[in-house]
């Protein structure tokens, strides 16, 4: 195979060898895994594109409500909000409110796509969507940019986790974030070396971040660090894009954050034992959810 | 999952919650229909471990109940699974198990079809929204539903694995993974589970039967 990579930097050397953006590299890899042509591969990414895009719309324009009733709703509240005079300004605020209303629609049952996972599915399509409005991209951008989100990721799975389970929350929404970043960067003309700064400052940010859903679902911290996780992507860009670099590099900061993960302790790992999950509040709702009938339509 | 694709990162497209509690139900749902292969009429989930924790606010039940109604794990009908299930005349119930179950996310779905022909599966949800079916009728298997698969039961008697093989080779039929099951010493029944890159159909299991005297049973899935 002539386009896979093991490490940041074997994607870098690749990107370099041939003057071609981290996209490229593993939409050719794609070609070359597998029995998919180019055009099924871009075809495929235009499906999740638009099943991103169909979720972001459902979460900001319908009072979503989880099965749990915990959620749902409060995306939309922030994105009208974020019309007004928001701190974060009005992309910022707009970008989080669409990450939200992501992982609102899974959480009552609607449609999404697991970016990289299904608890931290909101970050990527919120922030790419939402500033592909302000900014004018097309969508054969947005899928380049999910490519190099892709590889971003991919990179993660290979040399750490993308399992709140294996690694705690920096794993999910981290890598979200991280990913995101490197999309934003490459879709505004930076260079491969600047989207792999992008990922690592955002994963920096994060580092250790545990995972304690509140009864074991998806919703409470989830949603909002969803919203968080698309600040943290946006500003990693910014600050990638006027030439800050991460002083540890890229699989240097990768490696760390599995380290960390690994010496999270299971309380924290997505078992709803610690953290958020074992406030009283938060046992209260576990015990209320317990007794719920399952019988609901 | 050494060699990641670009979708397994950007994927897959499914109906939430949860890949291993929501889109992994559906689809223990949907093989377990495919393994009972008639429409089902009364159908009871016993779920184990973390299904039966966090189940009720994963949407679980109602995953299982539109997998074994034939939907898709990205199916948004989901949602509505019990309404479906009742307009379909599928009698469906639950029982939230305390037991201890080997593997956290563990199922087992009991159906009697249309026709009255009971079939017992037990699976797990093992994340990612892959599943591993481990029992069918109470007999130890291991089916992903990755690939098609052929499960013979046969006698236990010498030569029915090469006898099998041989004619699946001749029917073009390139085998992936086979693993063989057999309960205790003597001619207590086996099973040959075999996936294969190509599905077995209903003309080659009938030239296999004719071919293979030993066997007496086929699925496909």
């Amino acid at each position: 195979m002539a386009y896979d990579f093991e490490t940041g930097a074997e994607l870098i050397k690749l990107c370099e060898k041939e003057d071609i953006k981290i996209s490229e590299v593993m939409l050719r890899r794609e070609t070359e895994i597998g029995d998919m042509t180019r055009e099924k591969a871009v075809a495929e990414m235009r499906l999740n594109l638009k099943v991103m895009r169909e979720s972001v719309n459902k979460g900001l324009t319908t009072k979503v409500e989880s099965v749990s009733r915990l959620s749902g709703g409060e995306a939309m509240n922030l994105y009208r909000y974020g019309d007004l005079d928001p701190f974060s300004g009005h992309e910022t605020c707009h970008a989080a409110a669409a990450a939200m209303a992501v992982v609102e629609v899974n959480a009552s049952m609607g449609r999404i796509v697991a970016a990289p996972t299904a608890g931290a599915s909101g970050i990527l399509p919120g922030v790419l969507i939402e500033t592909s409005l302000s900014r004018g991209w097309t969508d054969e951008q947005l899928i380049e940019g999910l490519f190099s989100a892709g590889a971003v990721g991919m990179l993660f799975a290979k040399n750490a986790s993308i399992s709140g389970a294996a690694a705690g929350c920096q794993a999910e929404t981290g890598v979200a974030a991280a990913m995101t970043a490197a999309a934003l960067v490459e879709i505004s003309g930076g260079t491969p070396m600047q989207c792999l700064d992008a990922a690592a400052i955002a994963i920096k940010n994060i580092e250790g971040l545990v995972c304690d859903p509140v009864a074991g679902l998806v919703e409470c911290p989830c949603i909002k660090r969803n919203g968080m996780g698309a600040a943290n992507a946006l500003l990693s860009a910014d600050m990638a894009l006027c030439g800050i670099t991460s002083l540890i590099p890229f699989d240097e900061v990768v490696s760390s954050m599995y380290a960390v993960g690994r010496e999270i302790r299971p309380e924290y790992r997505e078992t709803a034992k610690g953290g958020l999950a074992a406030t009283p509040t938060g046992r209260q709702i576990a015990a209320n959810i317990k007794r719920m009938s399952g019988q609901r339509d | 999952m050494e060699n990641f694709s670009v979708f397994d990162i950007i994927g897959p497209r499914m109906t939430g919650p949860s890949s291993s509690h929501t889109a992994g139900a559906a689809r223990l749902g949907y093989i377990a229909r495919r393994i009972i292969g008639a429409e089902p009429a009364r159908v009871h989930f016993t779920l184990y471990g973390s299904f039966a924790e966090t189940g009720r606010g994963h949407g679980t039940d109602k995953a299982l109940i539109a997998g074994i109604m034939g939907f898709m794990p990205d199916d948004p009908r989901i949602r509505s699974a019990y309404k479906l299930a009742r307009d379909a005349g599928i009698v469906v119930d639950f029982t939230w198990s305390e037991e201890h179950a080997e593997h956290p996310n563990t199922v087992m779905i009991e159906a009697e079809d249309v026709n009255g022909v009971e079939t017992s599966i037990v699976g797990r949800s093992v994340g990612g929204g892959n599943i591993l079916i481990t029992e069918i009728n109470h007999l130890e298997v291991e089916v992903t539903g990755d690939y098609p698969t052929l499960i013979i039961e046969h006698h236990d008697v010498p030569g029915v694995i090469s006898d099998v093989s041989r004619v699946l080779a001749q029917l073009g039929v390139n085998i992936a993974y086979m693993k063989v099951f057999r309960h205790g010493r003597g001619d207590n029944g086996a099973f040959m589970c075999i996936e294969s890159d190509n599905p077995v159909t209903p003309e080659m299991q009938a030239i296999i039967g004719r071919l293979c005297p030993a066997v007496h049973n086929m699925m496909v899935i």
